[in-house]
């Protein structure tokens, strides 16, 4: 392995945890603004604000960490991209700030009509942020972003094959959130938003599940390197997703909420992991390749050791802080009522 | 004074923004000047915190505590929307520059990488700390986040030092226009960080202790002057005002280097024409070609300030072609100037509260003592600003300095006007919502008053939880 394909190695090592972290964050706010404003709706949301608030800073960063790597280590690839999907990857910015102030606001708003404006600014964001970047995913993956020279700046993402994509990541967000709800609904004890997010996130599989297949019918079309890579290297990781997101459903089905969580999780890394096996060697199918496009051999064994540094210091401070959120020692907005008593404090 | 900024307002601004490049400039010019007010905040602000924080513990003093949990709020907020309009920025990278970061990428990317980790630490001990408040127990709780202050300092380091590498770029070889090797090294600790970090770092000390202190100083203007608005001045206004002569010392050393490494930035700056000796400093005046108009002039001073003698030689801006000067040179001279005149302000406002503080243990009883220290914090932005401008606009036409020209980094994607004016409307939204949010929350908590269990760690029993009205068993 050279140390191109470490540092690409390490660039989708970031894409998998922003699409699993910032994806179920995605998606909780993709609940969030479905839920309705009746009383049923308002504890979803409640659900939501408890379930993400102290993670939903932490889960954003992997994308700059993505953005940083591929500046740095691919250089070339990341102006192509950027110059030929600059609209949609300017919507996603807009909705990246929309989404950050909107959540920031929602809590400390005064008036109900101030707290409603931002939820839905919060809610309406987190679907359109991911749906273009799935657009440029889906541009990428279809060759529409040549190196060294500009693509089309509408028709490369604006396609259905990109539209598509953009839809599937905005129903693995919300699949993905679902299943997590299920298990913060039962953490809290409210056995009524467990049913609630049960029921959805069935519905989210099997949405995303159609998605997905239409998006291979269109890859064929479309992408076919892409296409040939998924059934052909890629193969064991697609088949492994739809093994993982089937387990899903059946564990969810029947109460067994325990692995449903890893098993979802599975479900989304398998699929990024077999996207990038598809396009390997292309960084950007049929014109760059990893090794062509990769920063002078001193920046790469940089960023590997930044990146060894970034494992010893972030890893376990993101593990203490998902510890504490999930063992509820660090909470701020109440959870939904009937919340099991807690413990004393000392 | 008005016709000068009107003339430099027609001359300057209104073609900028006009033309792709300019428009891409002032995209950038606007986000980065928001964003590094909120940046300086989540620097220093922490710190601030953590101060209130552990005078509450050590002393056991209720005030003390109610504000450091009360800013730990105001820091959830705009550290949120700091992490946003950062986030914009690293997308502005591509959207704007592609030039820059298609060529450099790999040269000063690494910076970036190791802020990274920062901000990630930073993130996740901020969630830690705002939301502990109930469940950790106080010390733990302290020292989880006495990681914020020193994460901020690490990331205020990697950012900043990327700026420098711009003004002083060195540790690669081009070959064929192409990076080929890189010494990380040599970028990390390039030329300009040892002036241009501790500069920008302790600005952000200084701009976040006069703005907070400012909001306390209103307060007491208007009659509360209970013991929580006395330390909600006294602890960010003490770190302030040790800040400010410090800043001036590395102020003066930076502009001293400046002349050195940058000259014709420097030039620009004291509006120096030509190169030669015993050069008149300027304090204001318009900057012409043959020389200022108007301002005051005092004899030799600029040399003398530059080497510490009248006989020392400024290189002046006719030693480069005039493509190679920065615009808007009247602007930049003034922007220097204000910066470097309220800095000498906030000094003597330092001054007056330590004189007062050694004499009485207390600050300056007069009403003028708080009026202004409520004008200092907008003033310390305004100087904030001032001193992005300088370093910002004195490196044009260069993007790395005498290496890449703006020109040639831009975006060859259209519509930079549409999305230039799209972000002035909504990070003007946006600086508005902010700022009528954290007049809200402090509404509320003026409203709930002491009495009403805000309290942190451990809550009286059965007292409401004020922030979301829940029952705390």
């Amino acid at each position: 392995m050279t140390e191109g394909d470490a540092v690409a190695a390490m660039l989708w090592t970031g894409v998998t945890a922003y699409a699993v972290f910032g994806g179920a964050d995605f998606g909780a706010g993709f609940w969030s603004l479905v839920a309705g404003r009746g009383r049923r709706g308002a504890r979803a949301r409640e659900l939501v604000d408890w379930a993400i608030g102290p993670v939903w800073e932490a889960n954003h960063v992997w994308l700059i960490f993505v953005l940083v790597v591929l500046w740095t280590g691919f250089p070339s690839a990341f102006a192509a991209i950027f110059t030929t999907l600059f609209v949609p990857l300017t919507l996603a910015a807009l909705g990246i700030v929309l989404r950050g102030s909107g959540f920031a606001f929602h809590k400390t708003a005064r008036r109900l009509r101030g707290r409603v404006l931002a939820e839905r600014l919060f809610g309406l964001s987190s679907v359109l942020t991911p749906f273009f970047l799935g657009t440029v995913v889906g541009a990428i993956a279809a060759g529409r972003v040549p190196a060294g020279s500009t693509g089309d700046p509408v028709s490369s993402w604006l396609n259905l094959l990109s539209v598509l994509i953009g839809a599937l990541f905005v129903a693995m967000s919300a699949y993905l959130a679902s299943v997590f709800l299920i298990s913060d609904a039962r953490r809290t004890g409210a056995p009524d938003l467990e049913r609630y997010f049960l029921d959805r996130a069935i519905v989210a599989a099997l949405v995303a599940g159609v998605l997905a297949v239409a998006g291979v019918v269109e890859l064929h079309a479309k992408a076919r390197y892409v296409y040939d890579g998924l059934t052909g290297d890629g193969l064991p990781l697609v088949i492994l997703s739809a093994l993982c997101g089937v387990v899903t459903l059946v564990l969810l089905r029947r109460g067994a909420r325990r692995w449903a969580r890893p098993s979802a999780v599975g479900a989304v890394v398998a699929v990024v992991w077999g996207w990038g096996v598809a396009q390997h060697p292309y960084l950007l199918p049929k014109t760059l390749t990893i090794a062509q496009g990769a920063a002078p051999k001193d920046t790469l064994t940089a960023l590997l050791v930044v990146f060894g540094v970034a494992l010893v210091l972030v890893v376990p401070s993101l593990v203490l802080l998902y510890m504490l959120s999930q063992r509820g020692l660090i909470e701020e907005t109440a959870a939904p009522e009937s919340r099991a008593p807690a413990e004393p404090v000392s | 004074m008005d016709l000068v900024i009107a003339h430099g307002l027609a001359q300057h601004v209104l073609p900028l923004a006009a033309s792709d490049l300019g428009a891409a400039r002032s995209q950038m010019a606007f986000t980065l000047g928001f964003h590094i007010v909120l940046a300086s905040l989540g620097v220093a602000f922490p710190a601030l915190m953590l101060i209130a924080n552990y005078r509450g513990l050590k002393h056991d003093d209720e005030a003390a505590l109610r504000l450091a949990r009360r800013w730990s709020h105001v820091v959830a907020v705009t550290f949120a929307v700091g992490a946003v309009t950062g986030t914009v920025l690293s997308f502005e990278f591509g959207l704007l520059w592609p030039g820059f970061t298609g060529r450099f990428g790999p040269v000063f990317g690494v910076l970036f990488a190791i802020e990274g980790i920062f901000f990630f630490l930073e993130a996740i001990f901020v969630a830690i700390y705002i939301f502990g408040w109930k469940r950790l127990k106080p010390w733990t709780h302290f020292w989880l986040g006495v990681g914020i202050p020193i994460a901020g300092l690490g990331g205020a380091f990697s950012v900043v030092a990327v700026n420098s590498w711009m003004n002083q770029p060195q540790g690669y070889t081009l070959t064929n226009g192409k990076v080929t090797d890189v010494d990380p090294f040599k970028v990390i600790f390039n030329p300009a960080v040892p002036y241009e970090v501790p500069h920008m770092i302790l600005a952000a000390y200084l701009v976040t202790g006069f703005l907070v202190a400012s909001v306390y100083a209103v307060g007491m203007l208007r009659g509360r002057r209970d013991r929580h608005h006395r330390l909600g001045l006294l602890i960010p206004l003490t770190v302030a005002c040790i800040a400010t002569p410090i800043q001036f010392a590395v102020g003066d050393s930076a502009a001293r280097a400046i002349a050195n490494d940058q000259p014709i930035k420097f030039a620009a700056m004291e509006c120096v024409q030509q190169t030669s000796t015993d050069v008149t400093e300027y304090i204001y005046g318009r900057c012409t070609s043959d020389g200022v108009k108007g301002g005051i002039a005092i004899p030799g001073l600029d040399s003398f300030l530059v080497g510490w003698s009248t006989s020392t030689q400024v290189t002046g801006l006719d030693t480069v072609p005039p493509d190679d000067r920065p615009p808007a040179n009247t602007m930049l001279h003034w922007a220097f100037d204000t910066m470097v005149g309220i800095c000498s302000v906030l000094i003597a406002l330092a001054l007056w509260l330590a004189f007062a503080w050694w004499r009485r243990r207390d600050i300056p009883k007069t009403k003028w003592f708080l009026r202004a220290v409520a004008v200092s914090g907008v003033a310390a932005v305004i100087a904030l600003e001032c001193g992005w401008i300088v370093t910002e606009v004195g490196r044009q036409p260069w993007v790395v300095y005498n290496v890449l020209r703006t020109e040639d980094a831009v975006t060859t994607a259209n519509g930079i006007q549409i999305t230039f004016a799209a972000v002035v409307v909504l990070y003007i939204l946006l600086g508005t919502a902010l700022v009528l949010v954290l007049r809200a929350m402090s509404r509320r908590w003026r409203e709930e008053g002491e009495a009403e269990g805000d309290v942190p760690y451990g809550p009286t029993p059965g007292a409401p939880d004020p922030v979301a009205g829940e029952v705390v068993s």
